[in-house]
């Protein structure tokens, strides 16, 4: 290459096309294909140490994940940094790769038994739990960097583009997978369902993947997405269901335009329906469901009752058949939902949020990380991220599960904090937080339930008693991570 | 065992307890076991609902089995006082459930 000077720019010659920067998928023929996971691993350079992205989108029934680290174990890499947006039961699998000391630790969310083999104390260094929408904000800020995202892709062309509404292994929505393909320095795309070029509509471009590894398999398309899920019979989760829908109502927000969230849980599901009949009922037609989408969303859609559905993650066959055909219903990255560091994302439209909890204190803080035995075994999710942006922020627990309480005067681990959250909505009483006087005054006088957190609390323990504190040792092995990047609280090693 | 009189109260939904109380001319003092999800956090106070139990109903010895799927306190109280007075309408020499 030869260089000059032309005025103050320093110019090349040229020298023919593709000569001084080659194109990875140059081949017409070929695109980016590679004929295995070791081969593309070889190509990325992995080497010890370095951190693996993974998305969560084929849930529980992945096979992406077990598949990628049993190759990088195969190949002698150690002390890796798995940095997955969610791992789930599938992936109990994973604890010999941690044993054997191929993966050092791990910055993603942990459900089920990951997380309980890190309250035992597994990991050497502890469990960094970030929101959806504090995943990318780290990837962003440069706090968590990848050298290698792996993104399970149900549809994919040559090139890379990739797509989650099509192929035997369908999910949908590949939301958290934007952050990986476009902040990781390398990019490798596995499918079991490779298209002819170009896989119109993706979701994922080709401009940011380097590699394509098609397999046999990428996922157990039952445990992938559900069947139609079902509106609770549970008596008791249908009153708190119809206690949100009234706290909803009289809200002030439930006018022309109202946008709302509640997740795939048995009440927010029950509570949708509610709310469902009572915009009917008032003849109001909202503007967008944001979040985990499913059938319900779907069919709100349809009937006119909202404008749009923005969707992060697919929940059931339906929400993935409807994002492939329905125009109001969008794909939309975990930045786009939920990163503050954006220049703007959805749940600062929101007006309500229904939001579960494993625990609810006094001070309104909410845990949705361990249960109340101490042990580690939920991610955060969009909890803080929508918490944080919406008007109205209302909190589902039954008072008790088992003979548990779930108000307390102190929640195990601050997920969510106390000043993000309005409403606390139980099957015996409604408490709404002190600082929100203009809430209060709205929902007064309309036959619901209100009483204070504190009340809740000791008619919870009446029922139950005072459970003993369970016992933690010294070594903390998760930290939580608020969305904002600061540590909001740690989680201590169960003993 | 001829003597031996059994009674049981309860079932193995959630929220619910199966509670079997055996009374033998053998048997010398209380044997209670306990499986619960909620041992952790309540394990003396559950200990302790059963033994007050026995002790209205005048039974100083028995083996009285508890498994717990959450029961609250006054469910656990009621299937005691059940199995055990189950257990002490048994005639001698037969077993009887709910």
């Amino acid at each position: 290459m030869m260089s000059r000077s032309a005025g103050n720019r320093k110019t090349f010659s040229f020298t023919g096309e593709g000569k001084d920067i080659p194109s990875i998928g140059k081949k017409r023929e070929k695109g980016k294909i590679v004929a295995s996971l070791e081969e593309a691993f070889r190509l990325a350079e992995v080497r010890d140490g370095m951190t693996i992205s993974f998305h969560h989108h084929l849930r529980d029934g992945d096979l992406v994940v077990n598949m990628a680290l049993d190759v990088l174990a195969g190949m002698g890499i150690r002390d890796l940094v798995l940095a997955p947006s969610a791992l789930f039961p599938v992936h109990e699998s994973l604890l010999r790769h941690v044993r054997s000391g191929v993966i050092r630790s791990i910055e993603g969310s942990v459900n089920g038994p990951v997380g309980r083999a890190a309250s035992e104390g597994l990991f050497s260094s502890p469990v960094i739990l970030r929101s959806h929408g504090g995943r990318v904000r780290a990837m962003q800020a440069g706090e968590l960097r990848v050298d290698v995202a792996v993104l399970a892709a149900p549809a994919a062309d040559a090139m890379g583009n990739l797509s989650g509404i099509s192929g035997p292994s369908a999910c949908g929505s590949l939301g958290y997978a934007f952050s990986d393909a476009q902040y990781a320095d390398r990019v490798i795309a596995v499918t079991d369902n490779l298209v002819h070029y170009p896989a119109v509509p993706f979701s994922i471009p080709q401009t940011l993947v380097d590699w394509v590894v098609p397999v046999e398999s990428i996922g157990v398309p039952e445990k992938i997405v559900s069947g139609t899920l079902r509106v609770t019979r549970d008596p008791l989760r249908l009153i708190i269901a119809e206690q949100v829908a009234k706290v909803v109502e009289e809200s002030g927000l439930f006018t022309g335009g109202f946008s709302m969230q509640a997740g795939a849980g048995g009440i927010s599901l029950a509570a949708s329906a509610c709310i469902r009949e009572r915009m009917k009922a008032a003849g109001i037609r909202g503007s967008f469901i944001s979040g985990g989408i499913t059938g319900q969303s779907v069919e709100m859609l349809e009937e006119g009752l909202f404008e749009s559905l923005l969707d992060v993650q697919s929940f059931d066959l339906e929400a993935v058949a409807s994002l492939a055909s329905n125009r109001g219903h969008a794909e939309m990255s975990a930045s786009f939902y939920a990163n503050t560091a954006s220049k703007g994302c959805v749940v600062d439209m929101l007006d309500v949020a229904v939001l579960g909890a494993t625990q609810v204190d006094t001070d309104f803080n909410v845990n949705v990380n361990t249960e109340s035995d101490g042990v580690l075994l939920h991610g955060i999710g969009g909890h803080m991220d929508t918490a944080a942006g919406a008007a109205v922020t209302v909190v589902v627990t039954p008072l008790f599960r088992g003979r548990m309480p779930m108000i307390v005067d102190r929640v195990l681990t601050v997920t969510t904090p106390g000043e993000t959250v309005d409403v606390v909505v139980t099957e015996r009483g409604v408490a709404v937080n002190p600082r929100r006087k203009d809430l209060l005054e709205n929902l007064r006088g309309k036959g619901i339930p209100l009483m204070e957190i504190g009340d809740l609390k000791k008619m919870a323990e009446e029922f139950t008693g005072i459970p003993k504190t369970p016992s933690f040792g010294e070594k903390i092995i998760g930290i939580v991570e608020y969305r904002d990047g600061t540590v909001i609280d740690t989680i201590r090693q169960r003993i | 065992m001829q003597d031996q009189r059994i009674g049981v109260a309860g079932s193995l939904e959630s929220c619910d307890v199966l509670v079997m109380v055996i009374l033998s001319a053998e048997s010398r003092g209380m044997t209670l076991e306990i499986d619960s999800p909620s041992l952790a956090s309540f394990g003396e106070e559950m200990k302790n609902t059963v033994m007050e139990i026995m002790e209205t109903l005048g039974i100083p010895h028995a083996v009285i089995k508890v498994q717990d799927r959450g029961a609250l306190d006054c469910t656990l109280r009621a299937r005691t006082e059940a199995a055990a007075k189950r257990a002490l309408a048994v005639p001698a020499g037969e077993k009887v459930s709910e």
